[in-house]
């Protein structure tokens, strides 16, 4: 399987299975291909499930006439800047907490109840704090984030090889240096570990978000059609919003094979 | 002479963190003093707090008795003046060999260039010139053994602090080492305090060997002055007949600990 034939029969069936949906999906919607077996009207199976072919007509409608760029881009910008708000405050805090366990003792039980929160029903409050623009969706996105990386960084601290960290101690490293030279790197790894979750939470915040009350961006558009039964535009906003978020998670990937060089991959042989 | 280091009656007890009246004396009034450029190694049996010993003169340790001086001085804090060899992997594995070396120099301020440069020739000293730009993990045993001693004596540490460093390697790539650290001591000799469980190694390398018992409450129990000539080779020099004599001289005190420490083991 491993061998590139192998990979590209592999690539094949994927992309034949998604034919094979797509066409059932087609010949059960459409009236008129098949007897209609459970509606007692034809048309209803389309109006509940929408059709392929309008779904993809949409898709090309939005990209052609250039609709849909100012709606993504607001969703872009809200998910990179809950990601990396989220991500900076995740690391700070995670390595902070880590490194005073008289705070991390006493902001524990707090720390745990804000975690287990549903903080998706935070929405209501950032709206009324930071109105219905881009900041409210940000916040939303920020709290999600920032507890995944919080948690991954907090245990990459606490984990880090006591001699690796002596090793520093004694070749001179200050408390500022083993910050910087130990603790940080160290802490990449959980850190990155968390990114293609957090990316994706990201995501869901800044969607839920513009759901929940917006003027701009794709979860807007969804709002939008839903209001007037469209729902092949819904469906083609949930497809535009799933081939993003694939986009950004291997954009992670990307950065992630760049900076973790130095971590050893399974069944990795030497090259001399 | 002012000795390099003197440990003076140390004591070291260990409070158990989940039951304060439990305690474990490892080290009971342990003395051990090292002239300047003397090879000093330790031998005892495993989990007799060897590594407890090093820890101390290290100042990675506070006693809960006794007291350290480097060089007349009272220590406080980390030793600064020594340098530690440790028994585990002790590398940054996010930093290439090159790196990994320049690290200590890096932590004192010298300049990058100057830092890489150094580190490239100490490189090239211990054996591993054009590996500066592999990572932890694609080097052997042997080889990060190699980076971690050019890692400490790049800083030129006036005490060695070794413990059990090579106990990990296969016996050639063992020997090799220790040749090769006799070499790079007598170039420019350095105090040096060596821990180790096995008594040939210990008897191969040092100028002394000072055997402690079994623990806990671990005290020394014999010293014995190796004079066996230099330059030694240490696949050689187990078969002169002084070495054999010398070997099982202090295995006959060592052989009663050893026993001992098993039995607690198994307890």
């Amino acid at each position: 399987m491993r061998s590139s034939s192998g990979k590209l029969a592999l690539r094949f069936w994927q992309a034949a299975l998604l034919a094979l949906l797509l066409l059932a999906w087609h010949v059960l919607v459409v009236p008129g291909v098949l007897p209609s077996f459970y509606f007692d009207d034809p048309n209803k199976a389309a109006f509940f499930f929408g059709e392929p072919l309008k779904v993809g007509a949409r898709i090309w409608d939005w990209f052609a006439g250039g609709d849909i760029y100012r709606h993504l881009w607001v969703t872009l910008l809200e998910t990179l800047l809950a990601f990396a708000i989220g991500t900076v405050l995740g690391v700070a805090v995670g390595i902070w907490l880590a490194l005073a366990p008289a705070a991390s003792a006493l902001l524990d039980p707090y720390i745990k109840a804000a975690n287990a929160m549903p903080r998706v029903i935070l929405a209501p409050i950032f709206f009324v704090w930071f109105g219905l623009g881009i900041a409210s969706k940000v916040a939303l996105g920020v709290t999600l984030v920032f507890f995944i990386v919080f948690f991954n960084v907090y245990q990459g601290v606490r984990e880090v090889s006591p001699v690796v960290l002596a090793n520093a101690r004694m070749l001179g490293a200050s408390r500022r240096k083993l910050l910087r030279h130990v603790y940080l790197p160290s802490a990449t790894s959980w850190v990155f570990a968390s990114l293609h979750n957090s990316v994706g939470l990201a995501f869901v915040g800044a969607v839920v978000g513009e759901y929940l009350g917006s003027s701009e961006g794709v979860g807007y558009l969804i709002l939008q059609a839903e209001g007037v039964f469209d729902i092949n535009t819904v469906v083609a906003g949930v497809v535009v919003l799933t081939a993003f978020a694939l986009v950004l998670d291997g954009a992670v990937s990307v950065i992630e094979r760049r900076l973790m060089v130095w971590q050893p991959r399974s069944g990795e042989t030497e090259r001399i | 002479m002012t000795p390099a280091l003197a440990l003076e009656d140390i004591t070291c007890t260990f409070v158990s963190r989940e039951d304060r009246t439990k305690s474990y004396t490892a080290l009971r009034e342990t003395t051990l003093v090292v002239a300047p450029g003397e090879f000093v190694s330790v031998v005892g049996p495993t989990g007799c707090g060897k590594s407890t010993l090093l820890n101390v003169a290290a100042g990675l340790l506070q006693p809960s008795a006794g007291s350290v001086r480097v060089h007349g001085e009272p220590l406080l804090g980390i030793n600064s003046r020594a340098g530690y060899l440790f028994q585990q992997e002790a590398l940054m594995p996010w930093r290439n060999a090159l790196a990994n070396v320049a690290a200590g120099l890096e932590f004192r301020e010298v300049a990058g260039d100057e830092a890489r440069r150094r580190a490239d020739e100490w490189l090239r000293r211990v054996g591993l010139g054009g590996f500066g730009d592999r990572y932890p993990h694609q080097l052997s045993g042997g080889m990060r053994k190699r980076v971690s001693l050019a890692q400490t004596l790049i800083l030129d540490p006036e005490l060695l602090l070794m413990d059990e460093p090579f106990s990990a390697l296969d016996i050639q790539t063992r020997q090799l080492m220790e040749n090769e650290l006799l070499e790079l001591w007598s170039a420019n000799r350095k105090s040096v305090v060596f821990i180790t469980h096995d008594l040939e190694e210990a008897i191969a390398l040092s100028d002394r060997v000072v055997l402690l018992s079994a623990g806990p409450e671990t005290h020394p129990i014999g010293e014995y002055s190796i004079d066996l000539p230099r330059p030694r080779d240490v696949a050689e020099i187990r078969l002169t007949p002084r070495f054999v004599e010398l070997h099982s001289r202090i295995w006959g005190a060592m052989k009663a600990e050893v026993l001992k420490g098993y039995a607690q083991q198994l307890r």
